[in-house]
């Protein structure tokens, strides 16, 4: 379309043009500074470099002379403009304090560990005064502990609940709506379905903190008021939109001719939908759930609000859950930029960010295919 | 016949038209049609149930000294706080955010369907990238607003602008950032919408454009974008009201617990409708106390991203309609 026009023949045109391109990028870049940003907060935990050990390497205060500037500044954990207004007796007295510190804490066999290692992170430990190895979440404690299962654990369940409830359901209506509602019927289901949509996700939560948890209790005479199932009815209600519009666009999508032909051959409207429609739409119908499953993983106020965020390790859906996304809504307002616990919270950010990236482009290549099936193409 | 209630005229000629087989009544199809009409059902019930407890318990105490003053006195008690600040902020932020993110959406969407080669690898890298932007979950936008914006920009700009004695001005939460972090949350919105209006415009019409000897941008400024314009309308209602409701991007980027003044200037943090709702729920020293202040407040966050929905919907249902007359 359009004659070709060297950019000479119009140079602010041609400028304008490439300003489009330009602006065009924006989507690609937020997503690599998304990636970058997150992650290099992140970077120190992810290989090591971050020590929470509340005893640590010492060196007799006889042998400073014989550091280098740098190794001083690395022993003393300073940065380089904290170590440029110190004085040398102000430093030799910081030396003295980390001796003393050692000796105070000599007994203690937690006080060696740097909680922030990969085998803290992930794996079990005894810590002192416990029974048996454990894993656990304790970031504001003498010695911070960072094991992220438990978050991992709470997450998975809160979103099983919502899923389990809610796939069903929003699959069910959207066949409903798309293959077998009377076109009135359709016109004024389908968007006020997806009216569910836009109540924000501040609102559930206030309503499943403020209503469901009281009226679910009462109904079931569970322990804790606020728990994984509350949480996951509630989440249940964000997803519905996610999965039913997506299914219902993947249903329609589906040509005519298809059910026509099943009808003729015999076939009740229901077995048209079910045995020739379903299945043909059925990779649009895993990207719905898949879409789904990435809202459920990444909402926030939801879980914040109803599930308690006690960080336990348990099996049981009646037990209170703490999720990723609540536990970097409630702790990163408080902690000290640039700490420990800081650099954990965004390593539980990339890896929410790595899954839910992962979940949508499985979703986006399964569609893309499906669209190719559809059209002929393949 | 059980199901003729929603059964069609195709149906019914199925029916007389096969007189052996309809000897055994089909379960199976019974069954499915009910089953699943009731998951629709019960959808529409759940949201009706929702937002009609909300609305019989709040709609008594939302008042016009409710709605006009401040929080000054107490928080937590209907008789004395007031949410204008938190209508204040969050009308605010949204409004720069729609500033921020129309150009950069509309603009990408330009692109995409008046330039790019509809096949190319670019434009599915860039396509992937607004629908993986589109599925980033809420805080880690607010993860990337307090690191990118707050920490990195806020601070660059800081070390720039202002000399050390002025202490911290931009490198901490603030309306701008806020504004910022919920432009970039927003951006598939936007671009989506607009692609939608750019696509139904009727070829021909570029076309008549071109022939009468405009160029190509002169084309898309003069006659495509004008056509456009209640798609992109749609975009940025529909942003907006997604935007009004969020509150884990702006955890970390702007929001105020309590703040004594409106904020003035673009590095003030804001006072919010959506984040007073999550104070008013888990913060109150007195549950029962609070509960009538918490329903009218979240009563006027759902009215307003409500609102702005339906009208969304609405706009774009008209649209639709007309593109179609067009074509």
């Amino acid at each position: 379309m359009g004659l070709k026009r060297g950019h000479r023949a119009r140079p602010v045109e041609w400028i304008l043009e490439k300003a489009i391109f330009l602006v065009s990028l924006t989507s690609i870049l937020m997503v690599f500074l998304i990636f970058v940003f997150i992650g290099r907060e992140a970077l120190p935990v992810i290989f090591g470099r971050t020590n929470t050990a509340l005893v640590q390497k010492v060196i007799p205060v006889e042998k400073m002379d014989e550091l280098t500037a740098a190794e001083l500044q690395e022993y003393l954990n300073l940065t380089p403009t904290q170590f440029k207004e110190l004085d040398h007796e102000s430093k030799r007295a910081l030396m003295e304090v980390r001796l003393d510190y050692a000796k105070e804490h000599s007994e203690d066999p937690d006080a060696r560990i740097n909680t922030t290692s990969w085998r803290y992170l992930l794996g079990p430990h005894r810590w002192a005064g416990y029974s048996k190895p454990e894993y656990i979440w304790q970031p504001v404690s003498d010695i911070p502990k960072f094991n992220i299962i438990p978050l991992i654990i709470g997450s998975l369940k809160v979103t099983l609940v919502a899923l389990i409830f809610s796939v069903p359901l929003a699959l069910g209506a959207a066949i409903y709506v798309s293959q077998l509602a009377r076109p009135r019927v359709r016109e004024i289901a389908k968007p006020v379905i997806e009216l569910l949509a836009g109540i924000p996700s501040v609102v559930l939560g206030f309503f499943a903190l403020i209503v469901m948890a009281t009226v679910l209790q009462r109904f079931f005479g569970y322990q804790s008021r606020l728990n994984a199932l509350c949480a996951g009815l509630a989440l249940g209600f964000s997803v519905i939109p996610v999965v039913f519009s997506i299914a219902e666009d993947a249903l329609t999508s589906v040509p005519r001719s298809y059910v026509q032909a099943a009808l003729a051959l015999g076939a009740s409207q229901w077995r048209a939908a079910w045995q020739v429609v379903l299945p043909a739409a059925l990779p649009g119908v895993f990207a719905a759930i898949a879409l789904g499953f990435g809202r459920a993983v990444g909402e926030t106020m939801i879980v914040l609000m109803a599930s308690g965020n006690a960080s336990i390790v348990s099996g049981s859906i009646l037990d209170s859950a703490r999720t990723i996304t609540a536990t970097i809504a409630a702790e990163l307002g408080e902690v000290v930029s640039g700490s420990p616990h800081y650099r954990v919270l965004f390593l539980i950010g990339v890896l929410l960010f790595a899954v839910t990236f992962l979940t949508n482009l499985a979703a986006d290549l399964i569609m893309h295919r499906l669209k190719g099936r559809l059209e002929g193409r393949r | 016949m059980p199901d003729s209630s929603t059964s069609t005229a195709a149906a019914d000629f199925n029916a007389a038209s096969r007189p052996f087989r309809s000897a055994r009544f089909d379960w199976f199809s019974f069954l499915g049609r009910w089953v699943t009409g009731l998951a629709a059902l019960l959808i529409i019930a759940i949201l009706v149930v929702i937002l009609g407890n909300i609305f019989w318990v709040g709609a008594p105490n939302v008042s016009w000294r409710f709605l006009t003053t401040g929080t000054a006195t107490d928080m937590f008690d209907i008789e004395k706080a007031g949410i204008l600040p938190m209508i204040f902020g969050t009308t605010a932020r949204v409004i720069l955010m729609t500033i921020i993110v129309l150009p950069a959406g509309v603009l990408t969407a330009v692109y995409l369907t008046e330039y790019a080669a509809a096949a190319s690898l670019f434009t599915r890298i860039i396509r992937g990238a607004v629908n993986n932007l589109a599925g980033v979950p809420s805080i880690v936008f607010g993860l990337f607003g307090a690191g990118f914006f707050v920490q990195f920009l806020g601070g660059r700009m800081d070390a720039l602008l202002h000399p050390e004695s002025a202490g911290v001005v931009w490198g901490k939460p603030a309306l701008l950032w806020a504004s910022a972090t919920l432009a970039v949350m927003t951006l598939p919105v936007v671009i989506v919408a607009t692609e939608e209006a750019l696509r139904a415009i009727p070829q021909g019409l570029r076309e008549a454009s071109l022939a009468l000897g405009a160029t190509k941008l002169e084309t898309i400024a003069r006659v495509v974008l004008p056509q456009a314009v209640p798609g992109i309308l749609t975009g940025a209602i529909l942003a907006v009201g997604r935007a009004a409701g969020e509150v884990a991007p702006i955890l970390f980027t702007g929001a105020a617990y309590y703040m004594a003044d409106l904020p003035g200037t673009l590095h003030d943090q804001f006072m919010d409708l959506g984040y007073h709702v999550f104070i008013l729920s888990t913060q109150s020293p007195n549950v029962e106390r609070t509960r009538p202040l918490l329903y009218a407040t979240v009563l006027v966050l759902l009215g307003l991203t409500f609102m702005l929905n339906i009208v969304a919907i609405f706009v774009r249902g008209h649209m639709r309609k007309k593109m179609r007359q067009l074509q």
